[in-house]
């Protein structure tokens, strides 16, 4: 809506005459300065000043205090652990979630309403409810872990249990970034591809999957990130082994007990520092994906 | 659809459709469906005596009232922020504004952990305020206030961006036209801006609470587990789930499962009606 934003810029810019009294009869919106003020000072007190505190917090420390810590043989393994665990559940994400758009978008079939409503289903169970019942429902006694069991897989207590529980709760964010994009797509562009003689497979990969990959991208980004910091779902059934099943966020609890705030702290820094980092590179990778036709976000 | 619809390269064959979608319902029932069935099913499995002996204790109960006085304080801090940052994001442009946004968007990205990691860096014992906090008498961390601080933390975004995204496609020019009538500001928002954002506002807030009753990493870190005082529901879940009293931990986590399958139901109902009055550019 180009109009109004120009309406605004000029409110914004004639804000200073409006507030000083001037008639508003030209389409001004009022308080700016108040709104912005509030936002500004609430986001600072929640969210600016806690993360400044963990910043100089590691700035106080010695250099090489901050390197033994955040390289130790534990906290390596930690990081290995999470960051190789989440860009897994990530992938099977991207692949799962983007099928389950596929069918609920193209195909009808009976429950589907309902089965959609479900998708969103690890968003709104807390995440030690999750935790329990998946530590439940795969340990070697449970629904799924004895007949798993049986065929010799362990899944609960190892760390194919911490993927199971992050591709539970990273599923709804590829399919709800790709469902939209799918319902938006133009089917003349598959028309086009069909009568110019392209086969079935032709039209998906070339034309469908061509369309959805910056959609599917940004799921995958979500998912993976959100499967870095999960916790609450993840220790029920990870064992919590040092070395083999400890997550970097349960390492930094334990650094915690132990009262080891700058341990902690520094381990959180590495984590966010590191997934910035991966989190730019899938941008650019995004960004490298090919033309982005119609402006898609 | 025109007249393509019968055409091989724009259809999947039958048995491939049929096969996708068993394939999908197959995979969401069985690993999103049965742990909700789970829940259920053992919090019932003693009997239920057992169910209500579990939720009526002493501990339980004061763990469902902490996590209601909890919320009771997110939620509305959070609904007057969101509304407050979508007036200001989307009424007006300014330098700095995408800045603000990904600020806003942050404590999704940060861990639950780190969240509550980054409290007791300001309130606990080393922390920035324990001077302030040790003249006054106040607690923060290992206390109830800690465990405020750290839910309005992680739940930060959800209203604001919920309201930021639909305010900016919204059309302002029934504001527009209340201040040519004269109307002022708050008259304008009132009778004007509120009514039309009502639904969004109510998605943003069911999340938000979702939330804000079930976060579980953050407020681990700043409660220091007191029975009684400071265990929220998810909390006690995790006690006693640690003291093998699985039945009792999984009587309370149903209530948060039923409190999520409102909230689910809540928002599908939302989006339905969303979906019709979604502002036309």
């Amino acid at each position: 809506m180009p109009e109004t934003d120009t309406l605004n810029s000029i409110a914004a810019t004639d804000l200073a005459a409006a507030s000083a009294g001037a008639p508003r009869a030209h389409r001004v919106h009022p308080g700016f300065r108040l709104t912005l003020g509030l936002t500004i000072t609430w986001l600072s007190l929640i969210v600016v000043l806690p993360i400044a505190a963990a910043l100089v917090k590691v700035a106080g420390l010695s250099w090489e205090d901050v390197w033994r810590i955040a390289s130790s043989e534990r906290a390596l393994a930690a990081y290995k652990l999470s960051f190789g665990l989440s860009l897994g559940a990530a992938l099977i994400n991207l692949v799962f979630g983007t099928l389950t758009a596929w069918v609920m978008v193209r195909y009808r079939f009976p429950g589907r309403r309902i089965l959609d409503a479900m998708i969103d289903l690890p968003f709104a169970l807390p995440t030690a409810v999750a935790g329990i019942a998946l530590a439940t429902l795969y340990a070697p006694s449970g629904w799924l872990g004895a007949p798993l069991a049986a065929l010799g897989l362990d899944v609960a207590f190892k760390p194919v249990g911490i993927l199971v529980a992050l591709v539970f709760v990273g599923l709804p964010f590829v399919v709800r970034t790709v469902q939209p994009a799918l319902q938006d797509l133009d089917p003349a562009l598959e028309e086009a591809a069909a009568t110019l003689g392209a086969s079935r497979a032709q039209v998906v990969r070339w034309v469908v999957i061509r369309q959805l990959l910056p959609a599917a991208l940004t799921g995958f980004t979500l998912s993976f990130s959100r499967a870095i910091g999960e916790y609450g779902s993840v220790i029920f059934i990870a064992g919590n082994i040092p070395m083999v099943s400890e997550i970097a966020p349960l390492l930094i609890v334990v650094h915690l007990e132990q009262y080891d705030y700058a341990g902690a702290t520094v381990l959180a820094v590495a984590m966010l520092v590191i997934s910035f980092v991966m989190l730019l590179l899938i941008n650019l990778a995004q960004r490298w994906s090919g033309h982005r036709p119609g402006g898609a976000h | 659809m025109g007249g393509y619809d019968d055409t091989p390269a724009l259809n999947d064959p039958s048995w491939l459709r049929r096969s996708l979608i068993g394939l999908v319902v197959l995979f969401l029932l069985v690993f999103l469906g049965l742990p909700l069935v789970l829940v259920f099913r053992q919090a019932l499995a003693g009997g239920w005596d057992t169910f209500v002996a579990a939720l009526t204790s002493e501990d339980a109960r004061a763990a469902i009232r902490l996590t209601l006085i909890v919320a009771a304080i997110a939620v509305p801090l959070n609904v007057v922020f969101g509304v407050v940052a979508g007036w200001a994001l989307s009424r007006f442009t300014f330098r700095g504004k995408s800045l603000l946004v990904t600020l806003i968007d942050l404590p999704f990205s940060v861990s639950p952990v780190v969240a509550g990691l980054l409290l007791v860096l300001l309130f606990g014992t080393q922390g920035w305020f324990a001077p302030l906090l040790a003249t006054t008498g106040w607690k923060v961390v290992f206390a109830v206030p800690g465990i405020v601080l750290a839910t309005l933390f992680v739940t930060f975004p959800f209203v604001a961006r919920e309201l930021i995204a639909f305010m900016q496609e919204q059309n302002t020019d029934p504001e527009l036209a209340a201040f040519t009538l004269g109307a002022g500001g708050w008259a304008t928002f009132w009778h004007v801006t509120l009514p039309s954002i009502r639904w969004s506002l109510l998605y943003g807030v069911l999340l938000c609470n979702a939330r804000a009753m079930g976060e579980f990493g953050a407020v681990s870190v700043v409660s220091g587990h007191i029975r009684g005082l400071t265990n929220t529901m998810p909390l006690h879940v995790e006690v006693l789930y640690n003291e093998y009293d699985f039945t009792a931990a999984f009587a309370v986590s149903s209530l948060l499962a039923l409190l999520g399958l409102v909230t689910l139901l809540a928002k599908t109902g939302i989006e339905h009606v969303q979906d019709r009055r979604r502002p036309r550019n």
